[in-house]
């Protein structure tokens, strides 16, 4: 745990506010009867320098203990804390609260099209499940090399893009074939799959496209961008689609 | 605290690899079908337009005679069979990726494809029908026969 709660505070120049955080609350309950979800709000003193997860963690801190929410690093790093914050999905770790308009109350709701356990954290089996079926490992064939796997400073700008990913959810959450149908792979595993199809090190790249020739693999995109747009990591999520279609199409003719 | 609509999860998705895999080139083939036949009857439709609406007397022109003349020759035959097919096929396409995006649960999905697929095959069996056997002139009554018809 940081020192940061113990610490006194000494803000000074930085400016400190009053935000209202409306956060979706689910309660699972015992009684097998089903839940109902509702809004909660709460009233959290922040600065200027806070994000939507400090804020969080001061509900829970100091207000409500039972909100839950799941965070590991909280730097935007690990990809745990995705969450839809004002409609739009983000990470809550980099969303600073001065950029949300704070004048007007916060939304933060779970990410969509996963099903909900508790308050903001989701089962994220459904997308790790489709993660892992686009085997996301190095693929090869023959002797091991003795030294490592060369390759060129072009080969790997290839798909520099799509290593980035960090696996939070927050564009296969946004897309909107993946909320009314969770059978679609889902943007997240499209971009781990072109990670590897387009390394040159790699020779699994056609058993991966097979998968994804899938009647739920890439053909279900509708180049909504909302993946694009949802990414916290910036990855042209749509382009590296449509690179994976345009990789399948010179294979089929 | 006002209550809302329980969160949204989708299907339970179905268990991949499955038996029943729906692997192939089916969706490809689709997609690649919906660009090449979009960019044919952007050709075939404003070429319709054109010379329905604007060539000669423009759309002063059309009537019963103007069609019936159209069909009389195996170009135009072939263009609106060719019009009916693509646009059919690409409309009907388009409506079943629709029916899968938005519908949620099978059984509205089973309904709305038949009912798809039923307007399909009725459209173009008729249609295709009417092309190839239109007759301005059949053996009816003079008065009931449009003026060209040597039998009036």
């Amino acid at each position: 745990m940081t020192a940061v709660l113990d610490a006194p505070a000494e803000v000074g120049a930085i400016p400190s506010f009053t935000v209202t955080l409306r956060v979706m609350r689910y309660l699972p309950g015992d009684d097998g009867l089903t839940p109902v979800a509702h809004w909660d709000e709460f009233q959290v003193l922040c600065h200027g320098t806070d994000r939507v997860l400090d804020a969080l963690h001061k509900v829970k801190w100091e207000q409500d203990g039972s909100l839950t929410f799941r965070r590991s690093c909280a730097h935007g790093v690990c990809g745990s804390d995705a969450m839809r914050i004002n409609g739009r999905n983000r990470l809550a770790c980099k969303t600073l609260l001065k950029d949300l308009d704070p004048s007007k109350p916060i939304t933060v709701e779970p990410i969509k099209g996963l099903p909900v356990i508790k308050d903001l954290v989701v089962d994220m089996e459904p997308f790790f499940a489709s993660y892992r079926e686009i085997m996301p490992f190095l693929i090869t064939t023959g002797n091991e090399p003795t030294k490592e796997r060369l390759q060129s400073a072009e080969q790997r700008e290839r798909f520099d893009d799509t290593t980035k990913c960090i696996l939070c959810a927050a564009c296969t959450s946004s897309c909107p074939v993946f909320w009314t149908d969770g059978q679609y792979f889902g943007p997240a595993a499209i971009v781990n799959a072109h990670r590897f199809i387009f390394d040159s090190r790699d020779e699994g790249g056609a058993q991966r496209l097979e998968i994804l020739n899938d009647k739920e693999g890439v053909w279900r995109c509708r180049t909504t961008f909302n993946c694009t747009e949802a990414c916290p990591r910036g990855i042209e999520v749509t382009k590296a689609i449509q690179e994976v279609k345009r990789a399948m199409i010179t294979r089929a003719f | 605290m006002t209550a809302i609509a329980d969160p949204k999860a989708p299907r339970p998705p179905r268990a991949r690899p499955s038996r029943l895999t729906t692997r192939g080139n089916t969706e490809l083939y689709g997609w690649v079908f919906m660009r090449a036949s979009g960019v044919v009857l952007l050709v075939l439709i404003f070429g319709h337009l054109f010379v329905n609406l604007w060539a000669g007397d423009g759309v002063k022109a059309i009537d019963f005679g103007f069609v019936a003349g159209k069909w009389a020759d195996p170009i135009w035959q072939v263009w609106d069979l060719l019009m009916l097919w693509l646009a059919m096929i690409h409309g009907t396409n388009g409506v079943r990726t629709i029916i899968n995006d938005y519908a949620e649960r099978d059984g509205t999905r089973l309904v709305l494809k038949s009912l798809l697929y039923l307007a399909f095959l009725v459209t173009v069996v008729l249609g295709t029908l009417v092309i190839f056997t239109f007759n301005p002139c059949p053996d009816a009554a003079p008065d009931l026969l449009p003026s060209f018809c040597t039998a009036r």
